[in-house]
């Protein structure tokens, strides 16, 4: 175990966050809060990401009068991963949530079990 | 401002744990919907406000919006109990195979949740410590970066600078996810076309209810929004921002015009062939566009874009165009899967 777990009290909540998200994905019978959990483990991770670019005391990556010294702003790069996540996080909800409208319209409920129910008397 | 932090980082995970134990599916999401805010604000406390605006548009914004009209589609709202299971479902629950096995899965799943917590816990111990500026991280890659930028892109942001000039093929990756999974949508949710009289009384069905009220304060905001979406758009590459929160916002303006003016008065500026056109030819803009660079820079040309006086709006090259080619994309893919959720087509 190492020393730094009260100092990296961000990243603790990006894992407990995670660990939360997965947990209703496995718990959850519901297709839309299952989705919801997926987005809380998408954000859990950008959490993760972010904290790690974060510099006590600095200022955020935009230059200010051309100063271009480093030590004076944050990592840039995390933040640059992250808003490809964000937006590619959006795009999978969305093809998440069709497709449980196209499961809904066809087994008319949202519970898991049921729909498995139904394909299995179907027989595919 | 510590403290700050400290308290809405508790604020975050209880939303988690509140969304985990809602039973009420519109609560969940409205839930959600402020866990995405607090995100957000975190990120402006992290120094990152481009994260921070991008969250509270596609976040907060657009991801509740999609959600909320999942919810009115398959007429979820206000139902107590959207788990309620039929009679069969309940003669199987209650057989006592069944019954055991659902409560090994129950403790199976939390032990298994909780085992991955307590790993990563483990991992995060040994991280090297928060905010630390010798960390690991902080190499010679973002000091690059930050000292290159204006020089090399003319971009004031670095992380603008670095999305879409250094990594601008990655970037372009992302707009194509975007149009594919607005294809991907478009053929899951599209309406049958050849039953014509069925479409049109459900065309009928789907048009909202003309409201005094929402279309006065629509008159007023959607000027202001769309004008706001465009500010963010064009100042990408000089304030937090760019295509993806300024698009998202956009498509947010878009979204409400509709619900206040209905679809006959939205299609005679946005119809399915102008969202065609508009984001086949941004992203073929952007693909020719960073072709050109990627080839002028491989083979040591000379590039002949003016990259600018640093600091101006007209400035930096590529960086402009290619923001707004990515902003229309967004905005048009966000009011797609708003009207692709909401009625089958555009």
């Amino acid at each position: 175990m190492g020393s730094n777990l009260l100092v990296n009290y961000e990243s603790v909540t990006a894992v407990i966050l995670f660990g939360i998200g997965f947990t209703n994905l496995l718990l959850q019978k519901n297709l839309i809060k299952k989705i919801i959990g997926l987005n809380i483990m998408d954000t859990a991770v950008y959490l993760l990401l972010a904290t790690q670019g974060y510099i006590e005391g600095r200022m955020a990556p935009i230059i200010v009068n051309g100063n271009t010294d480093p030590s004076l702003y944050i990592n840039p790069v995390p933040s640059g991963l992250v808003l490809t996540g964000i937006v590619v996080s959006v795009s999978v909800s969305a093809l998440m949530l069709a497709l449980t409208i196209r499961l809904y319209k066809r087994y008319h409920t949202l519970n898991l079990d049921e729909i498995l129910r139904h394909i299995q008397k179907e027989g595919h | 401002m510590e403290n700050f932090r400290l308290i809405l980082l508790i604020f975050l995970v209880l939303c988690a744990l509140f969304v985990s134990f809602s039973k009420n599916l519109l609560v969940s999401v409205v839930i959600f919907m402020s866990y995405s805010l607090i995100m957000s604000i975190i990120w402006v406390l992290l120094e990152s406000p481009d994260l921070a605006i991008t969250e509270a548009a596609v976040g907060a914004g657009v991801t509740s919006v999609l959600f909320f009209i999942t919810l009115k589609r398959i007429g979820a709202i206000g139902k107590e109990h959207p788990d309620e299971q039929d009679e069969t479902t309940k003669e199987i629950n209650s057989r006592p195979a069944v019954k055991q096995f659902g409560k090994f899965y129950k403790g199976a799943a939390v032990t298994l949740g909780a085992a991955i917590i307590f790993a990563l816990l483990l991992m995060v111990s040994n991280l090297p410590a928060f905010g630390d500026a010798d960390n690991p991280y902080n190499n010679e890659v973002s000091e690059r970066y930050l000292e290159k930028s204006i020089e090399e892109t003319g971009a004031v942001n670095a992380v603008t600078g670095m999305i879409l000039d250094y990594r601008a093929f990655d970037t372009f990756g992302e707009s194509c996810v975007l149009f594919i999974a607005a294809a991907c949508v478009l053929i899951l949710l599209r309406d049958d076309k050849t039953d014509t009289t069925a479409k049109a009384i459900q065309d009928e069905k789907f048009e909202p209810v003309s409201d005094t009220i929402l279309q006065t304060s629509a008159k007023i905001l959607f000027p202001a929004i769309l004008m706001f979406g465009i500010y963010i758009l064009v100042n990408g590459h000089l304030s937090p921002g760019g295509g993806f929160s300024g698009g998202a916002i956009m498509g947010a303006g878009l979204i409400l015009h509709v619900n206040a003016f209905g679809y006959k008065k939205t299609q005679r500026f946005f119809n399915e062939k102008t969202y065609k056109r508009v984001t086949v030819c941004a992203l073929s803009f952007y693909c020719i566009a960073k072709s050109y660079s990627f080839f002028t820079g491989a083979n040591h040309l000379e590039s002949h874009i003016p990259l600018g006086n640093a600091g101006d709006i007209i400035s930096s090259g590529l960086i402009l165009p290619l923001n707004i080619c990515v902003g229309l994309v967004v905005a048009c893919t966000m009011y797609a899967f708003y009207t692709l959720f909401k009625k089958g087509g555009m």
